[in-house]
């Protein structure tokens, strides 16, 4: 029997928890309002004194009434900003299951040195004999990516990983039209990530798609067969989404050469064999790094990120601006197309303003120097090994399509177990949540119906797998068992439960409206 | 290794359970001549006692902002940021959080988000905004792709006076998704003239304001001009700090406004990471880019958060989204966040007065000085300077006089020869008279 609220009845948790609270707050976990709502006039969190300045220089563009920005105290400030932090999941708190997105522990030592004031408080555009000690950290990261994928040249401006895919398909656009080609297609596996063909159709290719074949890799012979004179560049992740190591790698990099295209590769599941492959060995020409994911810096909640493109010797001479040079007066940057073309460079633009995501860079640099060409290896070691523990722990009660051999660093399930329970991918998922973990990625890659990717990274105990384990289980079993009933309307423990994504696209609300406002809108 | 928690009993037990003989086992999908079986020519393991030593022996051959008299802007802006907002951003649910696809356990970030969007759209006089991009130059450049799919048309106004920087950003992507890109000519001091390049084929007008030089102009006459060709007026602004004395782009007319968010919030960080401003009309809304943060409610009827329009977006739409952005700037944009509601409406007024009235200052006296004619008359915190000898030079050596006196315009514009002596300098509110007495004694002397 459910009560109003859908809360399952079987006993323990308390029924006596129920009650309503006078504030709406239980416990630890208060409803904060908006800064607007709670803002106010005359308050203020900073002392800064007022300007004496009698006229002002700005041509009469001084700016006529309020911002509306909200005044609030230093102790008002803190409070509210921690008791929003306490809704959040966090890799501190738990483990985050999610494939492809290699969710590691962040190591405080990279905070400590980013914030480094001869890295932190300096500036862009100060003269380069004034930042020698950032130039050469920027060199040193750019060495090690190149000597841990085996490639000649690195481009380290993109901010981002999908910023990153966008520079090597520059790259490759640009050592087309160098040879006087025109060629409009790029080649992309059906389960690659979003960010390929988006960022394909962004530099003015179109993109055809290549089937898997029933091992869940790149179907080889189909790839063959779309190869040609129109095709620029093959676009492959491998690891591929699906967590399995694409075997023929060398065979569709002979073929992609052959062909006279370029081999892309999204570097977004490096984690899985840094220290122990270097993809310059397969042949790629061009591999985006996600700084974020396999080198620790942390996801902040959505960014920043950064993603150098290591590049081959046929792509190298098309990298961005700016480049780093080194002579007889130390380092210095390239920042101008003139001077790179005097030193037969040719580089197809510049991806950002400045020289890139430094921030990342030291906390990239630190977490290396940590781990050390052995830490490395052992890294993807455990990635590996973790994933196959996960994997063979629960494919007798869930269904893994490809698994039959071992895994990468993320093992693939898919919803086939859960047939005819009328129970989906998403309840698993939101059922999670109560049970104290993010969900896994759901629904990608859409080669696999249902898809559930999990990947724990090495950075979980066994300790925390087992649990991880146990619980995942219990779901599964409770799914196929026919109860339902902490499947459907879950989350219930959740700081909010779910939510009308429909109706916030329908009608959005994007912003806080003052009220007078809104009323005069009404009115309209 | 202390980030690494298995220990060999561990792997030992885990590979029995999986029925592997050895960790290599699992990597057997590898082609045998691909898999490495001596590590890579680096060096091993280090402690953090030696990392610490070895980052810090890089960092200290660094000139730090704050250990000299500093005047460099041009795009990146040295401001004091409260001691709250580093403690805040650093909180664990903070930092390590990740993007927040499932709202039911990331409110936190969705609610600031939320704000921050509402910020930006206050600050901009715009109507909407949305949860961040990388930085200003790549800001600007999804504005001109968003433009080009508002209007169906594929030529590309620049200003002259645009930083360099995102002029050339502009140019790298928008080549290749199609667009012609025409530039007006660089003028210090002068009024803008790319609105004579407007057609009929023009998607929008690109112009900064302060611009490059630090010139401050109404942009009404501009967006009026732009809409009469059926073009959007996009409004570039790098010192985000300058709407706190000056009227906002969307109170001029501005379509789009496409901002730099560095200085609040955010240390100098040698150009990286920085947060973009992006904000438009709610009738735009459905082409913006990037992350939107939306209200609505949960199934007992609580208010909450959602990434939302989603259908804009590489996840979904792949090669038909309107950008292929994954990520935003998550924790630069909670620093200008946290660091915006500390300062209020108040403290944000305060801020700007203080800034502009260094710069003044520092205007006032270098123009006492011979050979030196500030060209920039209407400014906020940023002005340009002609010197009778090339700037670089001169800059060199007040940096041996341990001053960073501006930026050089030839280090941008290397190739006009017009611009070889002129010279940006840049004040905030944490410029001291004893810096601006440290600049004009070292400036005088390298002049003479």
């Amino acid at each position: 029997m459910m009560n109003k609220q859908g809360r399952p009845t079987h006993g323990a948790a308390g029924d006596h928890a129920h009650f309503e609270t006078i504030s709406g707050d239980r416990g630890l976990d208060h409803e904060e309002p908006l800064l607007f709502e709670i803002g106010r006039l005359g308050k203020c969190g900073v002392d800064l004194p007022e300007t004496e300045l009698k006229h002002d220089r700005l041509g009469g563009l001084r700016r006529r009434g309020a911002i509306g920005l909200p005044g609030l105290s230093e102790p008002e400030i803190v409070r509210h900003f921690v008791r929003l932090s306490r809704k959040n999941y966090a890799i501190d708190a738990g483990l985050y299951p999610l494939g492809s997105c290699t969710m590691k522990h962040n190591p405080r030592l990279n905070e400590k040195m980013a914030r480094l004031p001869g890295f932190a408080d300096i500036h862009p555009l100060q003269p380069v004999s004034t930042v020698q000690g950032a130039l050469m950290l920027i060199e040193q990261l750019a060495h090690w990516l190149k000597l841990l994928t085996n490639m000649p040249a690195v481009a380290m401006s993109p901010k981002a990983g999908a910023h990153g895919e966008q520079c090597g398909l520059k790259a490759i656009k640009a050592a087309h039209q160098a040879r006087g080609e025109k060629r409009s297609v790029i080649l992309v596996p059906e389960s690659a990530h979003g960010t390929n063909p988006a960022t394909a159709a962004l530099v003015g290719f179109t993109v055809e798609e290549v089937p898997a074949n029933e091992r869940g890799r790149v179907d080889l012979a189909a790839l063959k067969s779309k190869l040609g004179p129109h095709v620029a560049a093959v676009m492959l992740t491998n690891p591929n989404t699906c967590g399995l190591f694409e075997n023929d790698m060398r065979a569709i990099a002979d073929a992609v050469h052959k062909a006279g295209a370029y081999f892309y590769c999204d570097g977004a599941n490096f984690n899985a064999i840094v220290g122990r492959v270097r993809p310059g060995d397969l042949g790629i020409d061009a591999m985006h790094i996600n700084l974020h994911k396999t080198f620790s810096t942390p996801h902040g909640g959505g960014g920043p990120g950064a993603g150098p493109v290591v590049l081959s010797e046929a792509l190298a001479p098309f990298a961005p601006l700016p480049l780093i040079v080194h002579d007889n007066n130390g380092f210095r940057l390239i920042e101008d197309d003139a001077e790179a073309k005097g030193r037969d460079l040719k580089p197809f633009g510049r991806m950002c303003a400045f020289h890139g995501q430094m921030g990342m860079f030291v906390r990239a640099m630190a977490y290396m120097l940590s781990h050390g060409a052995d830490g490395l290896a052992q890294v993807a070691g455990d990635a590996v090994l973790n994933a196959n523990y996960v994997l063979a722990s629960l494919k007798d009660v869930m269904s893994a399509p490809f698994g039959s051999g071992p895994c990468m660093h993320e093992a693939l399930f898919d919803d086939a177990f859960l047939k005819d329970t009328g129970v989906s991918t998403l309840d698993i998922a939101k059922a999670l949540i109560d049970e104290g973990y993010h969900p896994m990625t759901m629904y990608f890659p859409l080669v696999v119906h249902g898809a559930m990717l999990i990947e724990p990274t090495e950075t979980e105990s066994k300790h925390a797998l087992d649990d991880f384990i146990r619980v995942m289980r219990g779901l599964a079993e409770q799914a196929k068992s026919n109860d339902k009933s902490r499947f459907e309307g879950a989350p219930f423990l959740a700081p909010r439960r779910r939510l009308d994504e429909t109706a916030a696209a329908r009608k959005p609300v994007l912003r806080w409206t003052p009220p007078a406002k809104t009323t005069a809108q009404a009115a309209e | 290794m202390r980030y690494l928690p298995l220990t060999e009993t561990d792997r030992r037990s885990m590979l029995g359970v999986i029925g592997a003989k050895s960790v290599d086992d699992l990597f057997r999908d590898v082609p045998r001549e691909a898999y490495l079986t001596t590590l890579v020519d680096l060096p091993m393991h280090a402690g953090e006692i030696e990392v610490e030593r070895e980052l810090a022996k890089l960092a200290n051959r660094d000139v730090a902002a704050g250990a000299v008299p500093f005047f460099v802007g041009a795009g990146a802006y040295r401001h004091h940021v409260p001691a709250s907002v580093d403690h805040l951003i650093q909180r664990s649910e903070f930092l390590t959080s990740y993007t927040p696809y499932q709202p039911e356990i990331a409110q936190g970030t969705l609610q600031y988000l939320f704000e921050f969007q509402t910020q930006v759209a206050m600050l901009t006089g715009m109507e909407v905004a949305n949860a961040s991009m990388y930085d200003g130059s790549t800001a600007a450049t999804e504005a001109v792709l968003m433009a080009a799919r508002v209007t169906g048309k594929k030529r590309v106004v620049l200003s002259g006076n645009l930083h360099p920087h995102y002029a050339e950003t502009i140019r790298t992507t928008a080549e290749t998704a199609g667009l012609e890109i025409v530039s007006g000519r660089a003028a210090a001091g002068a009024g803008e003239t790319a609105d004579h390049l407007l057609d009929e084929n023009t998607a929008c007008l690109v112009v900064q304001n302060p611009d490059f030089f630090g010139s401050l102009r109404d942009l009404t006459p501009l967006s009026e001009a732009a809409h009469a060709k059926g073009a959007l007026l996009v409004a570039v602004v790098t010192e985000i700090v300058s709407l706190g004395s000056v009227t906002p782009p969307g109170e001029m007319g501005a379509d789009i406004v496409a901002a730099e968010g560095q200085s609040i919030g955010n240390a100098l960080n040698f150009g990286g990471p920085y947060v973009g401003l992006f904000a438009t009309r709610q009738k735009f809304v459905r082409q913006m880019p990037g992350r939107l943060v939306g209200e609505t409610v949960d199934v007992e009827g609580r208010r909450g958060y959602v990434l939302t329009l989603s259908t804009r977006e590489q996840h979904i739409r792949r090669d038909k989204a309107t950008s292929n952005i994954c990520t935003n700037s998550g924790l630069c944009c909670l620093a200008f966040t946290i660091h915006l509601a500390l300062l209020g409406e108040e403290g944000f007024g305060r801020l700007a007065g203080l800034s502009h009235e260094r710069a003044v200052m520092t205007a006032d006296r270098l123009a006492k000085l011979r050979g030196v004619e500030v060209l920039t008359p209407t400014f906020f915190n940023e002005f340009t300077v002609r010197l009778p000898k090339p700037a670089a030079d001169i800059v060199e050596k007040l940096t041996k006089e341990n001053v960073l006196g501006g930026v050089p315009v030839s280090r941008l514009m290397p190739h006009d020869k017009t611009m070889a002596n002129l010279l940006v300098i840049a004040a905030t509110e944490l410029t001291t008279p004893a810096d601006i007495d440290a600049f004009a004694t070292a400036l005088s002397k390298v002049l003479s």
